[in-house]
């Protein structure tokens, strides 16, 4: 049996219950340096990487200039999109800027960084 | 360059949300004044705002005012625009003033890094207290309640005994 949360090596599916993606996910952390919360966002990937058990491939690419998040259609740093989707959509249509990312969390509180269930969610 | 401990406030005149202008001297009865780098877009800024009231409202009756100054380009940043910082505090409901620095010469002055950034002065407009409100963004992780503990200090006639901390926040956002 595969360690929980790893697929298992036979099948390539997930550990039954489990639920979270196998094989090609791809991560893609856009940030801005003017924003402190980039360390926060490569934090929180990492450990539900690591507590769920997905392998991904893990891009952080830093956006630096209005052109860029124009093209890049940055909504703010942290953006994380998982294979191209925003895990948090409700702002992915923001208009692209330099500047610090506003999340919404669910009880009302504000946060620079998005919740861990919608990255969870968005790895699902 | 950032005001040294022990600054005096340099003067401002700035017109605030409520349609008046407001200066520095127009504070001079204030037991403490703290004054507050912030702005409308910064998520930093909004998970802090609800403690600034608070501490507005706290402090009140012992003569504290806290005043919020918004100095970021509005023209890269719409979203602080003076327009859009009427809105806010009016939907928000905010207890202090919240002036506009448009040509961000005041800005200049104290020297502000960050969103949210305090400058606390003593009722002799000394800086006595430069940085964080306190050391969570999350306010039930908070341990340090920096502002408060400075204040309580300046209204008992002390220093405060933490005098600086790093401000956390969004980037002022300087005009190009």
């Amino acid at each position: 049996m595969a360690p929980v949360g790893r697929p298992d090596p036979l099948s390539g599916q997930a550990p039954e219950g489990c639920g979270y993606r196998v094989g090609d996910v791809k991560i893609e952390l856009l940030y801005w340096e003017g924003c402190p919360s980039t360390a926060e966002a490569r934090a929180l990937v990492d450990e539900v990487l690591t507590t769920h058990g997905v392998e991904a491939e893990f891009d952080v690419r830093e956006v630096r200039t209005d052109a860029e998040a124009e093209a890049l259609g940055f909504p703010g740093s942290p953006t994380i999109r998982v294979d191209g989707r925003d895990v948090d959509p409700r702002g992915a249509a923001n208009r692209p800027a330099l500047n610090c990312r506003i999340y919404h969390l669910p009880g009302g509180r504000i946060s620079p960084v998005p919740s861990r269930d919608s990255l969870e969610a968005a790895l699902r | 360059m950032t005001l040294a401990p022990g600054a005096e406030a340099p003067p401002f005149d700035l017109p605030g949300v409520d349609g008046r202008n407001h200066a520095l001297s127009d504070y001079g009865d204030a037991s403490a004044l703290a004054i507050v780098w912030s702005c409308n877009h910064c998520p930093y800024v909004q998970a802090w705002e609800g403690r600034m009231r608070q501490i507005q409202a706290d402090y009140a009756d012992r003569g504290v005012r806290l005043v919020a100054i918004n100095s970021n380009d509005a023209e890269h940043y719409p979203e602080d625009s003076f327009e859009a910082m009427r809105e806010r505090a009016t939907a928000e409901g905010f207890d202090f003033d919240y002036l506009h620095d448009a040509d961000q010469a005041v800005a200049t002055a104290y020297g502000p890094e960050r969103t949210p950034e305090v400058f606390l002065f003593d009722r002799d407009r000394r800086l006595v207290y430069h940085g964080a409100i306190d050391d969570s963004r999350d306010d039930r992780s908070v341990q340090r309640h920096h502002l408060r503990e400075a204040l309580d200090a300046v209204l008992a006639g002390r220093s405060p005994e933490i005098g600086e901390t790093p401000a956390v926040g969004c980037s002022v956002k300087w005009r190009t």
